[in-house]
């Protein structure tokens, strides 16, 4: 089978797709964008995190056919060309990445929480990553990034806001 | 994408003591740092196993027939296909690579298929008919013993008794008890994976995710029957280790397929599999005896404990060990009587995880403890304090402590922390069930528990332990540089800025480049036993000092000895003006100091390196009606030596503290009659961050003075001291004496 998607903003095709064939399938092995990541293939770890047209989804859990004519964002897609997105940033400052194959599931969901709710408190943050797994963190970390990530996204660098990843 | 990983160069500065962003910190939060799975080869085979289901069978016949004719099959192969020795292990070699007549786990890989595509494996490898005569299974680790022999030498892994004062001793207050520890999973999120790319002599490269890759070569080597430099291994990304990448999983496997095929082998495993790829935590049944004096201080400790080895050995010798070693947990005991024993059963393997035999035993003396506190009427943290160790203290195995041993320090801190307030707006995500809507506050009860352990601190009884590092500099583009290289993994804890830092502070640099980990410089050691910053930190160190000599010869014999090139600081010297042209590479083995094997009948030996503590104190909601327990926070005191990163020291404190919490009360592989019942993440479960509360953390940094920097090997010790804490206070909420990990709803209501 064939598919069409537009990924990251670029129309891509695909051929010989097997009808089996999961999202994170064709991201990974067939369009050359394996940031998404397969660590349960069954929607438990969110480590396969994208959006597809705007709503974040397990692309584990999408086939990939399902896909055809409509628009996948991935980890890959967030950065501006050197400059990282203020989520991608705060993950790095605040230490929230370790081993990172988590990474790049939970950059897309804070990215999604924070679009809808630009200040989440604590509770909301916990709610909207209660679908990715971490085993390195112990999550402190991911939770002091999205805070800084918040705060960045509502004052921009260099209106000399504070600028404060703890709790 | 290139097979060989990114020279790591970060743009930030800080050496020790600072916390600069990890190197490969960008590329992973754009998605573009290559795991192992991530690896693409023009013209590349997937790979399959083929894996026993039954957990000790005969096989009686192997049929390949119909595999071999599905289109798209290159290759399938068996037992007969291992060129080399068809037996692998980290202390024994007693595990095939592929079952030969007799499969002893459910999951032992049997046959394996390369094939154009991962689907295509998988159907050829359901065409492979293979017979079993299926067999009863031994399963319980405290008779298995005296049962049917497993392997040639019968099913006792290893013995370590440890005796030491009066083994005839009597106490005014006695208590006992029976603990048992279920089988935790290290649950790493990036499954097992590789590439192998078959040379045109005859050898390999294999690109992979591991915890230590000379002992990967090593055993893949012999499996292949190829002598070490045709088998090259190149660390791929890892996605977390824990423990379970020191063994070999698909890494012979692998290398079969591209030299069997002659082409480029990729083998990814899903969860299920690696399930089944990878060794566990020991289960373990330990029973203790605590004696001790109306004021509470012990006069003796007897423990007997039984660890489940599983079908192969793995590291169960070293397991044993450390928990019979470690056994009486932190505390001043004149009078032990411990003995361990680990064997050989067909339940999943076990060998390394986190802890390693010190979290089984932690569980068990912590629970003792408390039960002691209790028949005595004592603060549990009070009775800790009085048999608290301190430097000085002698370890049941005769072996001195001389370097810092806060134990009560400790204890002390987390006690003295202030209480979470508790919640007067019912909210119910603070809840235990949450928004599952399962109580109101009704039936809720507060418990508050405490908890210390103790940790060996890199390999121990004799082993030769050591770390080579390569450092180099020149200047380039007009400025210095320096460029370090190891073999040893990073596995996502840090080292690669670690090791950044170190050169950072030798040699004055700001620009250091980490170069890939390969076997092409020597052996590393492994990524465990919480030692990589302590060992090749210090070969790094020792790697820099050598560097300095030359430094200071070049010095010399340009007239500038004047300057303290020697000393510590390079601060005014212009490192590119004296360098010049030179280019500096300087290559070393560096060793911490020897440690001793222990006497097989009385455990007595210097067998440790270095002992790392940590103390936990857990608030806990438990739902009494239902089972549900939220914990409310988790703090921890730990000493650290020196924290080389504080920023990576939090994270690992984090970390291990949140997999002591999964033992705690979720996570199990479950086995029947040895077979595995829960492979997967929808069926065991690793905590979220709905179930990780937030931690209070003091970090105290008591320089060892035999370590690099005085560091103290931070990963281990604070996942020993969160179960019991954390169980103590489940205990304390409830009244119940809560034997088992980890804790299930059914322990709580009784239903």
């Amino acid at each position: 089978m064939r598919v069409n998607v537009t990924v990251n903003g670029e129309p891509r095709q695909a051929d010989d797709v097997w009808e089996g064939e999961s999202l994170l399938f064709l991201l990974r092995e067939r369009l050359g964008l394996p940031g998404s990541k397969n660590a349960c293939e069954q929607g438990e770890c969110g480590s396969c995190t994208v959006y597809l047209d705007n709503t974040p989804v397990c692309s584990c859990l999408v086939a990939a056919g399902q896909v055809q004519d409509r628009e996948v964002r991935t980890v890959e897609g967030l950065a501006d060309g050197d400059r990282l997105d203020p989520v991608q940033e705060a993950f790095v400052e605040a230490g929230a990445v370790q081993c990172g194959f988590c990474t790049p599931g939970l950059v897309v969901a804070a990215h999604d929480l924070l679009d809808r709710v630009p200040q989440p408190s604590d509770p909301e943050i916990r709610e909207a990553l209660a679908g990715n797994l971490c085993r390195c963190t112990g999550y402190e970390k991911i939770l002091d990034a999205v805070r800084l990530a918040a705060t960045r996204k509502a004052a921009p660098r260099g209106s000399g806001a504070q600028e404060s990843g703890s709790r | 994408m290139s097979l060989t990983p990114a020279e790591l160069t970060s743009a930030v500065s800080g050496g020790i003591g600072s916390s600069p962003q990890r190197p490969d910190g960008n590329l992973k939060v754009r998605g573009e740092f290559a795991y192992a799975s991530d690896l693409w080869h023009e013209d590349m085979i997937w790979g399959a196993t083929l894996r026993s289901p039954h957990p000790y069978a005969r096989i009686v016949s192997i049929d390949l027939t119909e595999a071999l004719q599905v289109p798209g099959v290159y290759a399938v192969l068996t037992h007969q296909d291992v060129p080399g020795q068809n037996r692998y292990g980290l202390e024994h070699k007693d595990q095939p690579v592929l079952a030969e007549e007799v499969v002893r786990y459910q999951g032992e890989p049997v046959a394996l298929v390369g094939a154009d595509h991962p689907e295509t494996a998988q159907r050829a490898m359901k065409r492979i008919k293979v017979e079993y005569e299926v067999l009863t299974p031994v399963v319980d680790m405290e008779t298995a013993a005296d049962d049917t022999p497993l392997h040639p030498g019968g099913n006792l892994v290893r013995h370590v008794p440890v005796r030491r004062g009066d083994q005839h001793a009597e106490a005014e207050v006695v208590v006992t008890g029976r603990y048992e520890v279920g089988m935790q999973d290290q649950a790493f999120l990036g499954p097992e994976s590789g590439l192998a790319v078959p040379d045109e002599e005859g050898g390999v490269d294999l690109y992979i995710a591991t915890q230590w890759l000379h002992v990967d070569q090593a055993q893949v080597a012999a499996a292949l029957g190829l002598p070490l430099e045709q088998v090259r291994l190149t660390l791929s990304g890892v996605g977390g280790a824990f423990g379970g990448r020191e063994d070999l999983s698909m890494q012979v496997h692998a290398c079969l397929l591209a030299l069997h095929t002659g082409k480029p082998t990729k083998m990814v495993y899903n969860r299920e599999e690696s399930f089944y790829g990878h060794v566990h935590r020991h289960p373990a049944v330990l029973y203790y005896e605590h004696g001790a004096d109306h004021t509470g201080r012990l006069v003796y400790v007897k423990a007997r404990i039984y660890l489940d080895g599983g079908a192969y050995a793995s590291s169960t010798g070293a397991v044993v060990a450390n928990a019979a070693t470690l056994g009486v947990g932190p505390y001043d005991v004149d009078n032990v009587t411990v003995d361990c024993w680990g064997v050989y059963t067909n339940n999943p393997p076990c060998g390394a995880m986190r802890g390693f035999g010190a979290v089984q035993a932690g569980f068990a003396y912590e629970s003792q403890m408390d039960k002691l506190a209790e028949a005595l009427g004592m603060d549990p943290v009070d009775l800790r304090i009085v048999n608290a160790m301190s430097e000085g203290s002698v370890m049941p195995t005769g072996q001195v402590i001389d370097s810092a041993a806060p134990v009560a320090q400790l204890l002390k801190l987390v006690k003295d922390k202030p209480m979470p307030p508790l919640s007067t707006v019912v909210d119910l995500r603070d809840m235990p069930g949450g928004v599952s809507n399962t109580t109101h506050g009704e039936g809720v009860v507060r418990g508050v528990g405490y908890a210390v352990g103790i940790k060996n601190i890199c390999f121990s009884e004799g082993y030769d332990d050591y770390s080579t590092a390569r450092v180099r500099l020149q200047v380039i583009n007009g400025e210095p540089a320096a460029l370090a290289h190891t073999a040893a993994a990073e596995v996502g804890q840090g080292l690669v800025t670690i090791m950044q830092q170190i050169v950072r502070t030798e040699l004055g640099v700001e620009r250091v480049t980490i170069l890939p980990m390969d076997t092409s410089i020597g052996n590393g050691g492994s990524t465990s036993a919480s030692r990589q910053t302590y060992v090749t930190g210090g070969a790094v160190k020792a790697a820099c000092a050598a560097v300095r000599e030359k430094l200071a010869k070049l010095a010399a014999s340009r007239d500038l000895s004047a300057v303290d090139i020697a000393g510590t600081d390079l601060t005014g010297v212009d490192l590119a003006e004296l360098l010049g042209d030179e280019v500096i590479d300087e290559t070393v083995e560096w060793r911490h100091r020897a440690t001793e094997p222990i006497d097989p009948e009385t455990g007595q030996g210097n067998a440790h390196v270095q002992y790392g503590f940590a103390a936990h104190r857990a608030v806990v909601d438990v739902d009494v009606e239902l089972g549900l327990v939220k914990v409310v926070e988790l703090d921890c005191a730990q000493d650290v030596g020196k924290a080389l990163n504080p920023q990576a020291v939090l994270g690992q404190i984090q970390g291990g503290s949140a997999q002591g919490l999964g033992l705690a009360v979720m996570e199990e592989i479950q086995t029947a009659g040895g077979k595995v019942r829960n492979p997967s993440f929808t069926d065991y479960l690793i905590p979220t961050v709905l179930d990780m509360p937030p931690m209070s953390i003091d970090v105290l940094e008591l320089a060892d003075p035999h370590a690099p920097y005085g560091v103290r090997g931070v990963g281990e010790p604070p996942t020993i001291s969160s179960t019991p804490a954390i169980v103590a206070a489940i205990r304390a909420a409830t009244g119940l004496a809560l034997t088992r990990v980890p804790v299930r709803p059914e322990h709580i209501t009784g239903t």
